[in-house]
This record gives C-alpha cells, sequence and structure tokens, in this order.
C-alpha cells in the first residue's frame, strides 16, 4: 500500500493539521497532528486515527506505527 | 466474542496488577513489538504478568475485541487498558511509562 494512501484515509477521516505517513509498502510510519486529540489520553488519540482508517487497514494495521500530537505539541516539538 | 472469553480476560486483568498480552512469553517474545514492551518493562525491575496469545486463538481475537484495539501486544495497569508498544514507547519517552508501572508493582 502506498503511504500517500493512508495519508489522504487519515485526512478524510478526521480533522488534522498535519498528516505525515511514509513507509516501504509492508511497514509504515505516520505522524498525526490533530486538535480533536486535546485532552485525551494516547490510547484514545489512536483510536481516533483507528476508526478513521476504518476497513482500509483491518488486516495491516499491525504495520503501522503513529505518533499522535495536538498542535501545541507539535509546534515545541 | 464469547462471554467465557470475555470473563476469562476480566479475571486475568483483574487477579495481575500488570498484565501483557504478547506475543510469546517474556523470555522468548515472537513479534519485536511485543519484545519492546518487555524490554519496557523489565527496565522498572517490577513483578509483571504475560500471556501469550499465539496459545490461544480465542484469547487473541478476545483481547483485541475486550480493549476495542486492534493489535498486540495490550498492556493492562491495575485493570486499566495503557495502550500498545507505540503509546508505551511514546509514554516512556515522556517520563510517564515509569510511574504508572512502579506504583502498580508495589
Amino acid at each position: 500500500m502506498d503511504p500517500e494512501i493512508i495519508k489522504s484515509i487519515i485526512e478524510k477521516g478526521m480533522k488534522t493539521s498535519y498528516v505525515h505517513v511514509e513507509g516501504d509498502g509492508t511497514h509504515f510510519n505516520a505522524i498525526i497532528v490533530s486538535d480533536e486529540f486535546e485532552g485525551k489520553l494516547p490510547v484514545e488519540r489512536h483510536k481516533l486515527v483507528y476508526s478513521a482508517l476504518g476497513e482500509t487497514m483491518k488486516e495491516q494495521i499491525h504495520a503501522l506505527s503513529m505518533k499522535t500530537l495536538t498542535p501545541s505539541q507539535w509546534e515545541n516539538k | 466474542m464469547s462471554e467465557d472469553v470475555m470473563k476469562k480476560i476480566q479475571e486475568q486483568i483483574d487477579k495481575n496488577n500488570i498484565i501483557l498480552y504478547m506475543k510469546g512469553s517474556k523470555d522468548m517474545p515472537m513479534c519485536g513489538f511485543s519484545a519492546r514492551v518487555v524490554q519496557l518493562l523489565n527496565s522498572f525491575n517490577v513483578p509483571y504478568e504475560t500471556v501469550d496469545v499465539l496459545q490461544d486463538p480465542q484469547i487473541r481475537q478476545g483481547i483485541k475485541d475486550f480493549s476495542n484495539w486492534p493489535t498486540i501486544p495490550q498492556l493492562y495497569v491495575k485493570g486499566k487498558f495503557v495502550g500498545g508498544c507505540d503509546i508505551c514507547i511514546e509514554l516512556q519517552e515522556s517520563g510517564e511509562l515509569e510511574p504508572i508501572v512502579k506504583s502498580a508493582g508495589e
């Protein structure tokens, strides 16, 4: 799967201010910045992304690592 | 998911302050993500229990449904779902993991 496809699915499924996905076709790393993450625990943040991905990566989801940040965390990085 | 599997998982989580659902065992993890979390937990020197989901396909699927989380490993501390590998690493990097784990391991 093309990392760009994953990126566009995440962007369609939730409100984001920055999404970056890279990968070799089997393993992917994603950075997702969204103000929807504000006040949420990491578990809840990742669940938001999983639900944005929906059925797309059900089988390959284990191959996705992600960092979930709020816009202010991203600024301060 | 069958009621029995759900009940069994609930019991495991209730009985163990720190419990990791993983692939393989502490001594021989069968997946890099599981191995990473074992490594983190070992570094804290606290007792913890593990469940090898490869030994039980019902638990393997059951824990995903139970937590509403699609991947293994899954770490529970004091009955609460902490997260999978990424989150444990994230919490470790921000210094939040150690107090969570240590408070449960004493």
